[in-house]
This record gives structure tokens, sequence and C-alpha cells, in this order.
């Protein structure tokens, strides 16, 4: 499939998917409407829209479907890069651990924001808990990419796997601790951290989390020739006048932003960082300059439409939208494991 | 010229390299060779700036290796591994685009044609459009030759180097002649090659010069003809040779003796022994 066509086509889905984003819901709001709401800051007399559609629209669901899109696209950006630095298709922030250690750091400023790490809360502010996400994020990334580098031959697939487990294990534990120490507030965002959920997003959490997404959406695009390099290995690269180093530094650094990000507005997403550039990959090969933006729209699209799906299975309650991801994912992580398993003996 | 002087390197309490000196011009071909483990690899990643330098002087063109920056370094000189594993399934002429890196690369069409004329230089234009993966590890040697190539001959620097790591390893014979073939040919553009060869009968035939590393310290260096003996193969390899001469070859012969080990002597057999016990 050429590059364009099937950006056109992703494009079509992304666009339907806005619409129906928005058009769907317990207050129905018709295309007319829509087509009335998205006009209404041009110049034109447009007919009166009703006040509550307008609230609905612009207060409620636009911040959630904006705030899908940039989930989506930053983490599947995330994926596609960390796949390319471990030079392992199955790597995906969600499975190595990354979004774990972001949501036990933005469950411990939870939890203890009061107490232990009051001071944490003070110095950061409304941004402590962005800011916690993003560190765990960042710990939790180096510590992977510490063991991948111990095993000859670099990043084997089940190392990381059994890293991943290890960290989700260990945060699993410490969050299981902090739950003792919660109060039922506190229980219940806890129930959100490790689910996912778009349901509650506001301007305000989209103030907050949109600038360091942006980051990490201009800066993986930036990084896609030396990871094309890096693919050949570090010393390759190095050879091809690239510092190693450097990128994997940068990469670490976008990953935990867009991850740290995401998690702190919207929770645990899972897999979209999997099975997004595969996808893409099958599609258009391995070549990063196309790989990163198209994964980037593809999360988009696949984003908001999961979530159109967690407010529609059961309507009127919703489901969190890391379950839909996981539905997705999980047995979609399986097959390629099972593929990479077989295609291995095939090669040997 | 690259000028390597009392070039020592150590790695977790063992010295590696041990005041290495010696000089690689434009235009000649340097064979390295040496038993494992004598410091071969680390001596071409260390000269080849992979590696930080710890002691000593390497300069490329009198330039300080340190103050060049690792792009620059990328115009200077390319390297050829001794194998390129991939687990993403890029294209053959991908991966050869991918060696105009330190240049920046062009609009797709424009990298494509130039990437089929390397691959044409090493004989695998046919293998352009199979997926790297799938090829056979000859197959990638040479593509991956086309990818160094795509990076020397794109450069515009009037000094150019190639290191090779035993990158003829994995081919057969007539491949692994190709490859010498074309890198002797790289020489008549101005191009000084530093290659690791297991092979003597390849480093004789194709160097002009050879160095031989005993234990991280260099044994002799001189021209072909004059270190390639049996007595350099007795103290770098501990192994007997004969030298031959061939009317056709101008290169010394090294082969084995029928009772080539120096070090350890077998034991014989003592039947009288078994008669005792």
């Amino acid at each position: 499939m050429t590059t364009r066509l099937f950006t056109a086509l992703i494009g079509l889905l992304l666009a339907v998917a806005l619409m129906t984003a928005l058009a769907f819901g317990p207050v129905p709001v018709s295309l007319r409407e829509l087509g009335i709401w998205s006009m209404h800051w041009s110049p034109m007399t447009l007919p009166e829209l009703p006040r509550h559609i307008a609230i609905v629209l612009g207060d409620i669901r636009l911040p959630r479907v904006m705030m899908g899109l940039m989930i989506g696209a930053s983490l599947a950006m995330a994926g596609a890069a960390i796949q390319g630095l471990f030079r392992n298709p199955l790597a995906d922030p969600g499975l190595i651990g990354v979004s774990n250690g972001a949501a036990l750091a933005a469950l411990a400023v939870i939890v203890l924001g009061n107490s232990i790490l009051a001071g944490f809360m003070a110095t950061f502010g409304f941004l402590a808990l962005p800011f916690a996400a993003f560190l765990g994020a960042l710990l939790v990334t180096w510590v992977i990419y510490s063991i991948a580098k111990l095993t000859p031959g670099g990043s084997q697939v089940t190392t990381l796997i059994l890293a991943g487990v290890a960290i989700t294990a260990f945060s699993g534990a410490v969050s299981g601790l902090l739950t003792y120490l919660a109060d039922d507030a506190e229980l219940r965002s806890f129930t959100f951290w490790s689910m996912g959920s778009l349901a509650s997003v506001t301007w305000r959490d989209l103030a907050i989390a949109a600038p360091w997404m942006s980051i990490s959406l201009i800066g993986f695009p930036l990084m896609a020739g030396a990871l094309n390099v890096m693919l050949m290995g570090e010393s390759v690269a190095d050879h091809l006048g690239i510092n190693p180093d450097r990128i994997r530094r940068r990469v670490f650094v976008l990953t935990a932003l867009a991850v740290g990000a995401g998690v702190s507005v919207a929770g645990m997403i899972g897999f979209v960082g999997l099975v997004v550039p595969h996808l893409v990959r099958l599609a258009l090969g391995p070549d990063h300059r196309a790989l990163i933006p198209l994964s980037g729209l593809v999360g988009a699209a696949l984003l908001v439409w999961a979530d159109i799906l967690a407010r529609l299975l059961v309507a009127p309650a919703e489901l969190p939208i890391g379950i839909i991801t996981a539905l997705l994912g999980g047995p979609f992580f399986l097959y390629l494991l099972m593929r990479q398993t077989t295609e291995g003996i095939q090669h040997d | 010229m690259i000028n390597v002087a009392q070039l020592s390197l150590s790695k977790g309490g063992r010295r590696l390299l041990d005041s290495i000196s010696f000089q690689l011009t434009p235009g000649e071909v340097v064979a390295v060779i040496g038993a494992n483990g004598a410091g071969k690899s680390s001596l071409l990643k260390v000269v080849s700036g992979e590696w930080g330098l710890q002691e000593g002087e390497l300069s490329y063109d009198g330039e300080p290796v340190q103050a060049i920056c690792k792009q620059d370094l990328a115009k200077r000189r390319a390297v050829m591994p001794q194998a390129s594993p991939m687990s993403f399934p890029f294209k053959a002429w991908e991966v050869v685009a991918l060696g105009r890196t330190p240049f920046g690369l062009n609009r797709p069409a424009r990298e494509r044609k130039t990437a089929l004329e390397r691959l044409e230089l090493t004989g695998t234009a046919h293998l352009a459009e199979r997926h790297y993966t799938a090829l056979s590890g000859g197959e990638k040697q040479r593509v991956q030759l086309a990818r160094v190539l795509n990076q020397l001959l794109s450069s515009q620097a009037k000094h150019r180097y190639l290191f090779l790591d035993e990158c003829t390893a994995s081919l057969d014979p007539s491949h692994q002649h190709q490859v010498f073939q074309r890198v002797r040919a790289l020489t008549s553009e101005g191009i000084g090659v530093l290659a690791i060869v297991h092979d003597i009968h390849l480093a004789a035939q194709y160097a002009d010069r050879v160095l031989i590393l005993k234990e991280g310290a260099l044994l002799e260096a001189g021209a072909v003809r004059d270190c390639l003996t049996p007595q350099a193969m007795v103290e770098a390899f501990a192994l007997h040779t004969h030298r031959l001469s061939h009317p056709e070859a101008e290169w010394p012969l090294l082969v084995a003796r029928k009772n080539p080990l120096v070090a350890p002597q077998p034991v014989p057999f003592k039947s009288a022994d078994v008669a005792a016990g």
C-alpha cells in the first residue's frame, strides 16, 4: 500500500471518528447541530444553538475527544520509537512496565501528597501529578533498558517481557500497599489509574497535559532518521555519525513525557503502543520516517474509536477505555508472540 | 593519513592494546592479523573512533580524533562490521540508502537510484527489492558492503578510510575474493583500507602491508613479503607453516605443516605404559 493512500484512509477514519465521538452520547446531537457548532467561531450568521448542546459539545465532548487524539497519537509514536530503539517489535511502553511506573508515581502523589510527599506537592503545585508520572515513567524506561543491555545480543524478547512482568508485579504490590493508606475517594481514583478512562477529562487537564505531549508529538518524528540507523545496532549508528547514547536519552525522555502526561490525566491505557506501530509497519514497512507520523495518526483514530465504544457499549454507564484497548490488544499480542515463535523456528 | 602513535587501551583492568604505532595512507590496504583475543577488534574500534581514545595519539589527516565530531568522522571513514543482524524487514536497497545518513537524505527516488548503483558494485542488484531479513548471511554482508560503499563514495572528503572487521568470514571463497577485489579497487580512488583478516591467504593476496598483533602489542609491521614468514606464524599463531611460492603469485603462500601445532604437543602414546599399567 502506498503511503499516500494509507494516510488518506486513516484520515477518513479519523474524521468519521471525530464526528461520531462528538455526536453520540446521552445528549443526542444532530449532524446539523454539529455543523452549526463547528462553525460558531466563523463570522457567518448562523441559527442559534440550544445552550445545553453548546455546553455538552464545547465543555464535555471536545476536550475529551482532543485528549483521546493526543494520548492515542503520543502513545502510538512512543511505541514505534521504543520498538525501534530496542530493535524489537514486541516492546511497548505499557508492556514493559513504563505505564505502571507512571501510574504508581501518580498514585503515590495522590495518596501520600499530604504526608510524606507534601514537600514535592508544595514544590510543583498542580504540576506535581504529571511531573511524578513523568519521573516514574522515566525511571522504569531506564531500568528496563539497563536490564536489556546486560543480555548478550541486545534486547531479547524474553528479557524485556520478564522485566516488564517483574516491574508490573512490583508496582502492583506497592500500589496494593498504598491502597491500605488510601481513603474512599483515593481508592476510586486508584481504579481509574489502573484501567484508564477519558471520562473526566476537562479543559484544565488538557491544558496541563497537552504541552508535554506536544513535545513528544513533535520530537518523535524528528528522531525517525536516527532510529532507522539504530535498527542496525548501536555500533553501526556510531559509524554513520549518530551518537547512540544521545538518541537513547532523547527517546527515553520523549517516551516518559508521552506516557507520563497521558497517565496523569487518563490512567493506564495499554497496548496502543504495541498494536498501532505493528499495523502501520505491516502496511508500509519499517521506515520510521513514515512509521512514526502515521502511527500517531492511527493511534489517534484508534483511541477515539475505543473511547466511542467505551461510551456506547454499556450506555448509559461507561467502560474504562483501558479495558477496550486491552480487549483488542491482548489477543493481538498473543498472536504476535506465536507468529514470532514459529518464524523463529523457520529461520533457524 | 591516519596516524596512530603509542596507542594503548585497558578495559576492566585488562590491557587490551599496548602502545601500538602505525600509519594508514590513502590508497593502501593494510591487513591486521593475529590470534583470537590478540586485540584486533579493539584496535579497529579505537582507530575508527567508535571507542574513545584512552592513551596515545590518533589523528586523521593531522587532526586529532577528539577534535572531529561524529558526523564529520562519518564523512571520512566507513566501517564494515562482522555481521549486521536486523529484526525489521527493510528492503535491501533501503539498508543501502541508510549509508547516506551522514550527508542528509535526499528524495526517496534519488536515494533509491544511488542505492541501486551501489548494489550493482557488489553484485547484489538483483536483491534490491528483497527483504534484508530474508537474505542469507553472505547476501547480507554484500548488501552491507554496498551500504558502506554508499557512505564512502557519497563523501567529498579528500582522504577517506575504510575499516573492515573480519567482514568476509561468512562468505564463500568466490564472494570473499569478490569483496576484496572491490575493496582493492577503492584504493585507486584514494581510499585507505584497514582490514582485519582471518584468512592469511586473503591478507597476503590483497594487502600492501600487514600488522601482526599478539597479546595487544604489535609483533610485526611491514610489507606482506617481509612479515608473512613461518617465524611470524609461529610467534603469532603458534602454528608451523611452510612458505611456498607459485610463479603466478607475487605474494607468499603459507600452508600449515603436517604437524602444525607448536604447543601443546600431543602426548605420544606409549604401548609400554599400557603394558605396565
